[in-house]
């Protein structure tokens, strides 16, 4: 079948970024040693234009549905997954501006690879298709493996790419042979069509185990779930701060776009069989994640800990399969965005010169000098820990709400648990930065675009909070996936 | 719309955001001379206001007053929704007092970070208000767990030696309650039809079964809050470490909070499961008096003491709350008031000493009489407040929550006896051994009496321990139709249950 205007119109915003990153890739060559900012800018300037296209393709009528024979799809699901992800890499970016300077990153790729990987995660969340989701997923991950690297003198960073790269390569194994299965079960990789065909039979065989088995692991790979968690800590730690905040929020708001869309419409006839592993997985997370941050001394290791506890909460969200699940997720995603990468922005904030920024202890007496900062701080921590009147409130209220409207009051039991037990870990960082004596003088950055991202973050994790009422509706209305 | 007209629609609007508007100003200052006054100024005028609110309050009938009502969150139903009725006003009035006196305690013993101190007192100040204002579920929860924040800088970083395990040991106990709560909070929304609208859910009926499991999650809270025993073991710890101003909020204002969500949520909501429950809570009220009683006997330090002597005095406040007759939850409603004003009295006095000899031991005490009179004398009548004595606030609840005892059981009369009779003696013998004890203060070392400051907060105080031990008649006046109504909504569905099994019959 021939591809009509329609459908080219429809992956615009894809072609876009792709296109743009190809280009970039040549520029690079024609730029001089010292002058790669330039590219950074250029890529800036591309994720922006892309999502321009996007809110436009959403807000007219004549666009939407499904594109190239039923492997694409623009909805509004899509559509706010991409303004995620966009967010995700304008910010990231905006941070690796500073931070490449600071550790004497000279390579433009790094910004072309970001644009690759914003690609891809854009192609998975339109995916109606599991070859068009795994393409993206591949095309999201591999610029991240080789991102991951790119601080070369670092050990950390080199072992955590090699770790990413192997392990990811073994989960994406696994996820294709998960798909392979239900393609022999179903006969078909396009999501409406397994829906049908395990609507007509529904009960449990082995094979189909093996294939919810299969496509948990890849997809829980991807969120950093227990027990395909170990790579995160690692490769948290060693890669560049902003990666670390890129992969924090946009690919994992990718993979739990793909979870959730695979899940609620390819797999929902068979519902009750994957629910209580996906249940057993999202407990285990949500402890494990938070109980292990607590010994943590680097606070990239303890952000990652914590954003495995975050994707435990999130997978909650999968658990009822009803659309107000799905628009949970989508806003703890959102809510995760702003507080996650603020966090972030300040361990960036707090890289200077021989100051590492990445322990905790960096962090002691901090709001003696440096009041805005620890400010800052504080109220990414307590949004994290989900304390209101903060966004992060908000979001776990919100799926907690999907929970228990479909009855499942023992899990957001369990899961107001795990958030007590995760407040203590922020707490310590709040408790360091205002209720002791700094050892030494800190110096911070002095960066207008990465004090941005932290405004961003700040008035993100306050609105949010504040006032969810217009996202909550605008989410409600596109998260009709069921 | 004029200044009147928004004034008199949005009254409770204006007094809960009053301090956060004072607040985000002071984020621009710089002298602390000014940030102080700054301070004061907005704590008064809000103090001010709800002076007013109490006066325009009505207090002919138990609906709710200076209603305000806004849609939130519109997806789950959520409103801005305020009001106040004849209980929750007397709260109102009292954070509001408390308010500006934390203050004037915090003028010279707050030296380092006074911008943040101030900045978190006045936050402190609008969430306590949200939460007794907030007549949606949603509303008061987030008031409720927003609250933790300041407080736990409050303790954290200006409190004393131990100060950080108390904050964390407070924040984590706190919050482990209040998020079991926010379950039972979405648990009925869902179980009324999907509503967070707090007089809504009382007229609402839920099985017995929801009622208990809601009323345990519930319960936890509020027990932790109050602090019930065995719940209580965080009180101590935060108020010795707490600065004075820290302590007097937790006292004057949070440990309400505890007995007032009983009040306003388990018994109208969950009056079956409350009246199965009654028994259980009172004794371990009894086992609170008793227990918090031999304990403050025990101390050494003046502010563990007084701690406590909280535990003992919230201890009849659930007891009198728990017997459901009007005597005992106009004591227990009362009481609270009472020990607000006593006990946060008390912590000031002990704030004004700890700031003159920089010790809390009692050991170290004695020359008070000698040394400073004025400081003794006002100790007394807060001693004698705090222990009961005829013509003070303290003997009008007591009396009350006896009163609704007897009726109850004379068996609840002896244990409450024994508890006044402990009472008496710890807050005897800690004043004797403040004021006639045997220390003396190195030679030449002079201390001063109280300053003109602190006696305008400690006046504050007295005025109203005098006022309710000579003519409670007015405060029981607000709550009086209030109570009725609540024991109606209690009561009345009993009486319609007996009625049901007997023509089961």
């Amino acid at each position: 079948m021939v591809p009509g205007i329609k459908d080219i119109l429809m992956i615009l915003p894809e072609i876009v970024v792709a296109v743009a990153a190809c280009v970039l890739l040549m520029v690079e060559f024609i730029c001089r040693k010292n002058d790669r900012a330039i590219i950074g800018v250029f890529a800036l300037l591309t994720a922006a234009t892309a999502a321009c296209i996007s809110i436009y393709l959403m807000t007219t009528d004549y666009m939407g549905g499904v594109a190239f024979a039923g492997m694409f799809i623009l909805d509004g699901y899509s559509t706010m997954f991409k303004l995620i992800f966009y967010l995700a890499t304008i910010l990231s970016i905006v941070l690796s501006f500073y931070y490449t300077r600071e550790e004497g990153i000279r390579g433009g790729e790094y910004y072309t690879l970001m644009l690759f990987s914003l690609c891809g995660m854009m192609v998975m969340a339109s995916g109606r298709d599991l070859l068009t989701i795994y393409i993206g997923l591949e095309l999201m991950s591999l610029p991240v493996y080789v991102l991951t690297g790119f601080l070369e003198k670092d050990k950390r960073s080199v072992e955590g790419a090699m770790k990413y790269v192997i392990l990811g390569g073994f989960s994406s194994g696994i996820l294709l042979y998960g798909i392979s299965i239900v393609y022999g079960i179903t006969g078909s990789t396009e999501l409406t069509a397994i829906a049908k065909a395990f609507g007509e039979a529904g009960g449990l065989t082995p094979v189909l185990g093996l294939a919810i088995v299969g496509l948990i692991c890849g997809f829980g790979f991807k969120v950093a779930a227990v027990p395909f968690h170990a790579w995160t800590p690692d490769v948290y730690e060693g890669a560049p701060t902003p990666v670390t905040a890129f992969m924090s929020v946009g690919p994992k708001a990718a993979a739990f776009a793909v979870f959730l869309r695979v899940f609620t419409e390819g797999l929902v006839p068979v519902y009750e069989h994957w629910q209580f592993i996906v249940a057993v997985v999202a407990v285990a997370t949500m402890f494990y994640g938070n109980i292990v941050a607590i010994v943590q001394t680097n606070i990239k290791r303890m952000l990652a800990y914590s954003s495995i506890g975050h994707a435990g909460y999130a997978l909650l969200g999968l658990l009822p399969a009803t659309n107000e699940g799905v628009a949970s997720v989508i806003y703890y995603m959102a809510v995760y965005l702003f507080m996650n990468l603020g966090a972030f922005a300040v361990v960036v904030f707090m890289r200077r010169a021989s100051q590492s920024g990445e322990l905790i202890e960096d962090y002691r007496g901090l709001a003696k000098n440096h009041r805005a900062l620890a400010l800052a701080m504080l109220i990414f921590m307590f949004s994290l820990a989900g304390i209101p009147p903060t966004a992060g409130f908000v979001g776990k209220f919100y799926i907690f709400m999907a929970l228990i409207n479909k009855g499942m009051v023992e899990l957001a039991l369990i899961a107001v648990v795990a958030s007590a037990v995760a407040a203590y870990f922020y707490l310590r960082v709040v408790l360091l930065m205002y209720m002791k004596e700094p050892v030494r003088t800190h110096i911070t950055a002095e960066s207008f675009g990465v004090g941005l991202v932290i405004a961003v973050g700040i008035i993100g994790a306050i609105v949010l909070g504040v006032y969810p009422g217009y996202l909550i509706d605008l989410i409600q209305r596109v998260s009709a996936l069921i | 719309m004029s200044w009147t007209e928004f004034y008199n629609n949005h009254l409770l609007s204006i007094i809960i955001f009053l301090p956060l508007v004072g607040a985000a100003a002071l984020l621009f200052m710089k002298n602390e001379r000014l940030i102080r006054w700054w301070t004061l100024a907005f704590m008064v005028a809000d103090f001010m206001l709800t002076a007013c609110l109490v006066l325009k309050f009505d207090s002919t009938t138990h609906k709710m007053q200076f209603v305000e009502r806004y849609s939130w969150i519109e997806r789950f139903n959520i409103d801005y929704y305020l009001g106040v009725d004849g209980i929750s006003v007397l709260f109102v009035f009292l954070t509001g007092l408390v308010g500006w006196i934390c203050v004037l305690a915090s003028w010279t013993a707050i030296e380092k970070r006074v911008k943040e101190f101030m900045i978190a007192l006045l936050v402190m100040q609008t969430a306590m208000l949200g939460v007794f204002c907030a007549l949606d579920f949603f509303l008061f929860y987030v008031f409720w767990e927003a609250m933790l924040i300041p407080m736990y800088l409050i303790i954290g970083v200006w409190g004393g030696a131990n100060r950080i395990y108390s904050a964390v040991k407070f924040f984590l106990y706190t919050l482990a309650g209040s998020i079991l709560m926010l379950v039972g909070i979405i648990v009925l929304y869902f179980k009324a039809g999907g509503s967070f609208d707090i007089p809504y859910l009382m007229e609402q009926k839920y099985g017995f079964g929801l009622q208990v499991f809601l009323f345990i999650l519930f319960f936890v809270a509020f027990a932790i809050k109050v602090p019930m025993f065995p719940f209580h073991t965080w009180l101590p710890d935060a108020h010795v470490e707490a600065p004075t101003a820290g302590s007097i909020i937790l006292a004057g204002v949070l440990l309400k909070m505890g007995t007032y969500g009983f009040l306003r949520f388990s018994f109208p909501m969950l009056p079956d499961a409350s009246l199965f429950f009654a028994k259980p809570v009172i004794i371990l009220s009894i086992i609170a008096i008793i227990y918090g009683g031999f304990l403050a006997l025990a101390q050494e330090d003046m502010k563990k003491l007084i701690a406590y002597s909280s535990v003992s005095h919230m201890g009849f406040v659930t007891l009198g709350l728990f017997l459901f007759n009007k005597n005992g939850i106009e004591g227990g409603i009362l009481q609270m008031f009472n020990h607000g004003i006593t006990t946060s009295a008390l912590f000031l006095c002990v704030g004004i000493i700890y700031e003159r000899t920089h010790t809390r031991l009692l050991g170290y005490y004695g020359w008070a009489a000698k040394l400073v009179p004025w400081y003794a004398g006002f100790l007394f009548i807060f001693s004698l407040a705090s222990l009961g004595f005829p013509g003070t606030n303290g003997f009008i609840g007591e009396f009350l929550i006896l009163l609704g005892a007897y009726e109850a059981s004379w068996v609840y009369l002896l244990f409450l006896i024994i508890g006044i009779i402990v009472g008496a003696a710890y807050m005897l013998w800690m004043f004797q051994r403040v004021t006639f004890g045997k220390h003396r203060p190195e030679d030449g070392h002079h201390i001063e009496d109280v300053n003109l400051r602190e006696v305008v907060a400690i006046v504050a105080f007295l005025v109203f321990v005098l006022w309710v031990g000579f003519h409670p008649l007015e405060f029981l006046n607000i709550m009086d139709d209030s109570v009725a109504h609540l024991i109606s909504q209690v009561k009345g569905e009993e009486l319609l249950a007996e009625a049901a099994v007997e023509v089961a019959h």
